[in-house]
């Protein structure tokens, strides 16, 4: 009995085929660590790029706003605070209407194959290039808003937001673009954290009476709220990093203003543009602002999956 | 009187505040719609309009000239070599990386970092990978001494291909019930025959669409192209081209809607039309497969 089972155990494969299915495992951890060298890579090669740019102003590039190819002066304020303040505010109308529409899909206010169209819709949109979008937006867009942005600066001219004369492209429309670009994002992720929550809560909480807005307000988006600040998150680094559409229509100029109505620029839309002219110390200061977004954006994600991790439904 | 209690009380304030969530909420909806419907109609219309056969026969003309802006030949052969390109790099890494994750990792923390590393990728800003081999390739020159190239822009494109690639093999294998794998294991194949007879033949119909949705995806991408295989006017005719500009579809709608020309604009729109008709058709058709294959299953 013992002679037979170690006989059993020492059986082994040819020496070929150990060795293709050892290459084989092999070459596939090679290919998967790939993924972590380009990343690595990544963040060195910007790096060290904008190394020069980085020791000759430091942190003064990021609060000064001159940007000066010729007397070589450069400060990214401008387009860091267009950046930040692009996403944030296109945030800011996205999460409502996508949460709205996210709850219109997953209540039952409408037939089910209504609501699959809906759906279906909005993710369509996340397939529209950037670039698309862009066009669209200069050709369609811009004339259908520049009525309203007259109107816009007529009547809350006195808030510096809207303070100076609409310019034919500005960050609004960029805002607004960004909002179509973000909405599918945050839709589909607040629909999926939102068919998690279990039926059981919400039919307990009809059975004690509750509404149905009263149910979704106190339980349901409660119980999805993790997913859904996740998505939230995610979008925000989507918004950060967009570069065509917002390129094409926020009107690339440095001038710092606080108006929404007047030109700007965000980090992405200055390298889109200037990039492939630049040389000299202006392409070590372009590295450095794509240091500075890279490090935005990665902070965002990183965030988005910690909170995924640490608050996902368990149920 | 008594009974009144029982019955629905339309001026109630919580079925008032009811009917007033309810309507914002169709209101969000109807206006989540909208930009999808308003952008394909104007893309249908205005593009559709351009598209003559001379438009996939002809060189672009050079701006300036507002009689004639001529064809997008070589853009759309330039979109299919990049987007080639970058397939041929990002499926084997993306699928491979795929595979170990799901077949031979452990959840330790080399494979948990590297899903991580998946996440964060697909999160880089496209127009960083962009950068990212503008100062690997393009400025070093160390592809046979070109600088800005097809092959380059390809490479930035596989770049962000790569982490939906991994994910979609990652999960799709994922699903391969367990069983399977016993099975081809206990009577006697060896690892790489059950992952290459068994696990990803039954898997290859969700990485297959993962994949073809990341093609079409990377197809639109013109931020990582825009100075890594920047715009290029004329034919491409040999296997050397590849190491010299190349135009694309997206690169073209970009620099021609930003021309003051009448006759560039609407080239930019014919670009538009093929390319978003052909994304949306990958992706309605995948959608189509993905529903048809569920009904299947539940059958």
């Amino acid at each position: 009995m013992e002679e037979k089972l170690t006989l059993f155990k020492n059986r082994k494969r040819f020496g070929l085929e150990k060795n293709i299915d050892l290459i084989f495992k092999n070459t596939t951890l090679t290919l998967s660590s790939l993924v972590g060298i380009v990343l690595f890579g990544i963040i060195l090669v910007v790096f060290f790029q904008s190394f020069e740019s980085f020791s000759r102003y430091g942190l003064k590039f990021l609060v000064t706003s001159e940007w000066n190819p010729v007397k070589d002066e450069y400060g990214a304020f401008t387009a860091i605070y267009g950046t930040l303040v692009t996403s944030l505010l296109s945030l800011l109308i996205t999460i409502p209407l996508g949460v709205g529409t996210a709850i219109f899909i997953t209540e039952d206010f409408v037939p089910k194959f209504v609501r699959e169209i809906v759906g279906s819709f909005v993710e369509l949109l996340a397939a529209i290039p950037s670039v698309v979008l862009g066009l669209w937006a200069i050709f369609v867009m811009e004339p259908f808003f520049r009525e309203f942005f007259v109107f816009l600066h007529k009547f809350f001219g006195w808030i510096s937001l809207f303070s100076s004369e609409p310019a034919g492209r500005n960050s609004l429309l960029a805002i607004i673009i960004l909002v179509v670009m973000l909405l599918p994002i945050v839709t589909s992720i607040a629909r999926d954290s939102l068919n998690q929550v279990p039926k059981k809560l919400r039919n307990a909480s009809y059975g004690i009476g509750a509404s149905r807005w009263k149910t979704i307000f106190s339980v349901i988006l409660p119980a999805a709220l993790s997913g859904i600040m996740a998505g939230v998150l995610l979008a925000l680094g989507r918004a950060m990093g967009e570069t065509m559409a917002v390129t094409m229509i926020i009107g690339n100029s440095n001038a710092f203003s606080w108006s929404l109505l007047s030109p700007g620029y965000t980090i992405s839309s200055m390298l889109a543009n200037q990039f492939g002219e630049a040389d000299g110390s202006q392409v070590s200061s372009l590295f450095y602002a794509a240091f500075v977004l890279m490090i935005l954006s990665l902070v965002v994600n990183i965030f988005a999956q910690w909170l995924v991790k640490k608050f996902s439904l368990k149920y | 009187m008594i009974m009144n209690s029982l019955y629905y009380q339309k001026k109630l304030s919580r079925n008032v505040g009811d009917k007033f969530f309810t309507s914002l909420s169709v209101f969000c909806a109807l206006i989540a719609i909208l930009p999808l419907i308003f952008v394909v109609t104007y893309i249908l219309i205005k593009g559709g309009a351009q598209i003559t056969p001379e438009l996939f026969t002809l060189e672009p003309n050079p701006p300036g000239d507002d009689l004639d802006a001529g064809g997008i030949n070589p853009a759309l052969i330039g979109t299919l070599v990049i987007t080639t390109i970058a397939s041929i790099i990002s499926i084997p890494v993306g699928v491979g990386g795929g595979i170990y994750l799901a077949e031979y990792s452990n959840g330790g923390p080399f494979s948990k970092f590297i899903r991580f590393g998946v996440n964060v990728l697909a999160g880089v800003p496209s127009i960083i990978a962009g950068v990212f081999i503008y100062a690997l390739i393009v400025s070093t020159k160390i592809l046979f001494g070109s600088m800005y190239s097809g092959l380059a822009g390809g490479m930035a494109l596989s770049i962000l291909m790569l982490p939906t690639v991994i994910k979609t093999t990652d999960e799709g294998l994922k699903l391969v019930p367990n069983e399977l794998r016993y099975a081809s294991l206990g009577i006697g194949a060896s690892m790489y025959t059950t992952i290459l007879k068994i696990t990803l033949p039954t898997a290859f119909r969700s990485i297959a669409t993962g994949v073809v949705l990341g093609i079409a995806r990377a197809a639109g991408e013109t931020a990582p192209l825009i100075f890594t295989a920047l715009f290029s006017y004329y034919y491409i005719v040999g296997f050397e081209d590849l190491f010299y500009e190349m135009g694309s579809l997206a690169v073209l709608i970009y620099n021609f809607a930003l021309e003051p020309y009448d006759a560039q604009n609407k080239l930019a729109w014919a670009a538009s039309f093929i390319l978003v008709i052909s994304i949306l058709t990958v992706n309605i058709f995948s959608r189509i497969l993905a529903a048809f294959t569920e009904k299947t299953k539940r059958v």
